[in-house]
Order: C-alpha cells, then structure tokens, then sequence
C-alpha cells in the first residue's frame, strides 16, 4: 500500500474524470424481475451511478415500448446514468454507440465496451484501445472494461481514459477475482481509478477487490440475479465499505507458521 | 445535412424493418410514426451510421434506402 492510501480515509470520496462520487459501488441496471425491484435495489446499494445500455426503441406492432421508463425510474431513485457500449464488437460500432448515448442522455461518460468473443464476452484488446482513444479526443470521459492486463490498463491510461475497469472473471460468470495478482499489478502501474469490473459472484467477491486496492467495484448481475436483489445490494455495499477499510488499514502479512497473538512471558510452569 | 424535400420517397429501413414513406417526408416525421417526438426523453437515432441530433430532425429528409436506427435507453451492464 502507498504512502497516499495510508493517508486517506474511509469518508475520502472517489474522483472520476475530476467529478467527485460517494459511492464506490457502480450498478448494472440489466437482470432485474422488474423496474420497481431495479429500483429498490440500486436504492439499497446506494450507487449513485448505474450502467444502462442503448437498444432499438421497440416498433408500435411488436409491442408497447415504455420509452423512457427507465431513464425516469432512475432519475426518481438519485441514480445518475452511465451508458455502456454492450453488445459492440467493433471500434466503429462502440464509437457510434458513445455518440448516440451522450445524445440521448446528455452525458459524455461512456463506459467502454467492445466484445471480442460471443461464448466469454471478454474484450477485443486491438478495437478497446483504438475506440477508446477516439472516444478521449471527442472529449468523452472514457471507463474502459477491460481484460487484467497490466500493460493494456497502462495502454488505455496513455490514450487518457479516466479510469480503468479490468474484469474478476468474465461478464456473469460469478467466478469472482481469478487473479488477484494482476489486480495487484494494474493498482500498481495506473494512476487512474481501477474499478473492477465483472466476476463478482457475491459480496465477499467486492470485499476482496477493494482490500487489492480497487477504486471501486461494479456488480451487475450479482445483485440482479440474487434470489433477495434488495439484500445482495445492501451485503454489496457493506463489502465495498468494509473492503476499503481493510485496505486502508494494512492488512498482516500472509504466513505459513503460526505467530502467537498472546505473549510468552510469564507463563505458568505447571 | 440534407435539406427537406430533396427526398425523393421510398423505402426506408427503420430499426431493421422496411418502411414505405412518400416523398418529402422528414426524419422526425416518421419517428413521430412509431410515437417519437423531438421532445422523448432518453433517444437517439442515427441514419446511415451518423447521429442526427433531434434539433435535426425536423429539417432532415430521408433517402430512398436510409438506415435509421432510433434507440433508447434498456436495462442492461
């Protein structure tokens, strides 16, 4: 742990792209049963920022389009939008979709996705980086989801994204951190926010990533496809909270044998 | 931008269905056929793979062949 992260404390908000966020706990709006339990759950979280993706607004025949619903269900509970580029597995088409998004929303937060592979959905390395340097030069305020590579987080970093958010494990998968160790790293070679981005399974899962030195966490269907969404939020906030006092605090070091707590001296000669 | 009424009519594809529209008939018109209006909430469209901001759409006149996808918010990420 750094100097600097010695000195924080837990009240120390998270700074993205120069804004300023209570929560370190960002929401995926997808997997929910309904609207109202949605809402109910991104209120127990209490993320002030929930991810939403863009779809074709559904023709009159194939079915009632409840246009808007969402943005206003979210408005109503404080919770403010972050487009995603889901579903894009090209620069071209994540550009576009960043573009339309900040028409729709008013917003130049974008978090970046460009899928690579239909069975893992994890990131195209090439395509990530290239959208998301072109997203930065149109004065997108870019949050990449992006593979735990060291190197590439550095990459997306120099190209100016605002933060950077590495997968646990793939997208829904509820594997939780597969290798820490390169959590470790990217804490280590960016400056940026390091949000963790995808495999959180449950709420020791968040725990976990905050006391590797994440920023912050994003769930998703963790929370969503929880048999109690509302109390999966509520473990997933106290697990962010409880995961970034631990790190602050210095975890002990990992040992094989055992260090007494308790002192030797004085001890009975029965 | 192109200027309304250069359209010469045809079949659009809006949102990958096709659509016949007669001539002249303006982008925001034909949102305003599948209930969108220059002032819903949470939209977007874009035509031949270009946004069209909506304080275009009034003046904006479709091709024959135009791709127009209009998108909204949904729940997902």
């Amino acid at each position: 742990m750094s100097a600097l992260e010695q000195s924080q404390s837990i009240e120390d908000p998270l700074v993205i792209g120069g804004r300023t966020l209570g929560s370190r706990l960002i929401s995926g709006t997808g997997g929910f049963a309904s609207m109202e339990l949605m809402a109910q759950a991104l209120t127990a979280s209490g993320s002030e920022i929930a991810t939403v993706a863009l779809r074709r607004i559904e023709m009159p025949k194939t079915g009632a389009g409840q246009r808007g619903s969402l943005v206003d269900v979210l408005a109503r509970a404080g919770v403010e939008v972050l487009p995603n580029t889901a579903g894009c597995h090209t620069a071209r088409d994540a550009v576009l979709t960043a573009k339309l998004a900040r028409e729709a929303f008013g917003t130049d937060w974008v978090k970046l996705e460009v899928i690579g592979d239909e069975e893992t959905l994890l990131p195209d390395a090439p395509e990530l980086l290239a959208a998301a340097e072109e997203l930065v030069d149109d004065g997108f305020v870019v949050l990449p989801y992006t593979t735990d590579d060291p190197v590439l987080a550095r990459r997306l970093q120099d190209v100016g994204c605002a933060a950077v958010m590495p997968l646990g494990a793939p997208i829904g998968s509820g594997m939780g951190i597969r290798n820490p160790y390169n959590l470790t790293l990217i804490r280590e070679a960016v400056s940026v926010p390091v949000v963790l981005d995808a495999g959180v399974g449950t709420a020791s899962d968040a725990a976990i990533a905050m006391e590797l030195g994440c920023d912050a966490v994003m769930v998703a269907s963790a929370i969503s496809r929880a048999a109690d969404p509302v109390k999966m939020a509520q473990a997933m906030k106290a697990a962010v909270e409880a995961g970034r006092l631990a790190r602050l605090a210095g975890r002990i070091p990992r040992r094989l044998y055992a260090t007494a707590s308790t002192p030797e001296e004085g001890l009975a000669q029965l | 931008m192109r200027v309304a009424d250069r359209g010469g009519g045809g079949v659009i594809v809006l949102n990958g269905e096709q659509v016949e529209l007669p001539h002249g008939v303006s982008l925001l018109a034909t949102l305003q056929s599948i209930g969108i209006t220059d002032e819903s909430k949470g939209v977007a469209v874009a035509v031949d793979g270009e946004v069209v901001p909506r304080t275009h759409w009034e003046a904006y006149s479709l091709h024959d062949g135009a791709r127009v996808e209009a998108l909204t918010a949904m729940q997902g990420g």
